[in-house]
């Protein structure tokens, strides 16, 4: 009876520990969704070029995440990108002039949407568009730019 | 030249022939399995008690030993281009979908499969299973099953252990002796892994535990009943389980991508 006792608290400890790595791993490992909100409403966007924007980025502001990109997609009659994210909407006085610039964090990281608030006295509320917007800063094209201003210096 | 073409068809129909009694094996071994698990779970507990509880020793052992390898090897690559934020995320990624459920599964092939297939060569050889068929009690059902059963469900917490002490030795390298900030460290961990990279670690530790109880029972149950055979059918359970699980990965690999 003893030994069966011994045996019954080994395999216990064994899976309780299993179990407890594997949740371990489940939640403190990934996840990294640290937005999480009650009600959202959907805002859009319109961009020249997203660069490398993907669903489920960040939506700041002033660094602070206040919502999440939803869908990207391509209108092919205006030959835009949409991009339709939902802000938290316990933040709902965001100005409805603000802009949205597509952003990088750090020079290799992910890209985000960042919103720089704009002096309207008028809201963005669910389904409503944000007129000014800044595409990604495409490296290339960057140093396209930079290849051709040193060439013209030379001149 | 006839007797060259008997041969190779001869080999070739052998072959078949074991193939397919494998797969009936496995099928055999499935259909006694839930009326065990539900009617005896003590049988199985104490299995599982075997072959994992006494395997947690040396899987996190290795766990913290190569969780540690891949933060040093992440470190020294990574701190070439100022990443050394990112050795956390290679650690995790390499453990979490490869090195945990492989390397488990090799070490439980090892520590494991080996008992298994040399306790059932043994009892076949000595006559038990013989014995237990004589009165009437199924050794497929009260000796192979149990034993299976115990494997199946040990190896993905063992890989679940494995994966997480692997994360603790990466954080010991990378935090405590390289210095990277450990607020970075973590975040960029759960910024980047993903519960898809953590689901795919547990898919392939699930195929990964009924691939190699099932060969490690299959081969003692067909063991030759003699010191020699049951020493061969040993050897035999490592390799072809090292083989069996590398050739998965791949596979499960290339289906999740």
């Amino acid at each position: 009876m003893r030994q069966t006792r011994s045996v019954e608290i080994g395999t216990g400890l064994f899976v309780l520990l299993g179990m407890s790595s594997l949740f371990f791993l489940t939640t403190q490992t990934t996840g990294g969704d640290d937005f999480k909100a009650d009600s959202v409403y959907t805002v859009e966007a319109r961009f020249e070029n997203i660069g490398s924007l993907r669903e489920r980025a960040p939506v700041t502001m002033s660094g602070v995440t206040i919502g999440r990109v939803t869908d990207v997609a391509f209108d092919p009659a205006a030959l835009e990108a949409v991009v339709k994210f939902v802000i938290d909407a316990k933040y709902d006085q965001i100005p409805d002039d603000s802009d949205a610039s597509i952003l990088t964090s750090g020079i290799l990281g992910s890209q985000y949407i960042g919103l720089q608030a704009g002096g309207s006295d008028l809201y963005l509320e669910d389904g409503s568009e944000i007129l000014f917007t800044q595409s990604a800063i495409v490296l290339e094209n960057l140093i396209g730019k930079f290849l051709v201003n040193a060439g013209s210096d030379e001149e | 030249m006839n007797k060259v073409v008997q041969e190779i068809y001869d080999n070739a129909t052998e072959f078949v022939r074991t193939f397919g009694a494998f797969q009936l094996f496995f099928m055999r071994l499935l259909q006694h399995s839930p009326a065990l698990l539900f009617g005896r779970p003590s049988v199985v507990i104490r299995q599982v008690y075997n072959a994992g509880a006494m395997s947690l020793v040396i899987v996190m052992v290795c766990g913290l030993f190569v969780g540690a390898v891949l933060a040093l090897q992440a470190y020294s690559n990574m701190s070439r281009f100022n990443a050394e934020d990112w050795t956390g995320v290679a650690a995790a990624f390499a453990l979490v979908k490869e090195l945990g459920p492989v390397m488990t599964a090799i070490l439980f092939a090892g520590r494991a499969g080996t008992s298994l297939t040399s306790e059932i060569g043994l009892m076949k050889a000595t006559d038990q299973l013989s014995a237990m068929e004589m009165m009437a009690v199924n050794p497929l059902r009260r000796v192979l099953v149990p034993r299976f059963l115990g494997g199946v469900i040990s190896m993905p917490l063992l890989a679940g252990i494995f994966s997480a002490v692997g994360m603790f030795g990466a954080h010991i390298v990378g935090v405590e002796l390289f210095q990277v900030d450990v607020g970075s460290f973590w975040q960029q961990i759960q910024l980047t892994v993903e519960i898809a990279d953590v689901r795919e670690g547990i898919i392939k530790s699930i195929v990964f535990g009924f691939a190699a109880s099932l060969i490690a029972v299959w081969e003692g149950y067909n063991a030759i009943p003699t010191a020699e055979g049951v020493g061969r059918a040993t050897t035999r359970t490592v390799v072809i389980t090292a083989i069996t699980i590398l050739v998965f990965d791949f596979m499960i690999t290339a289906a999740l991508i």
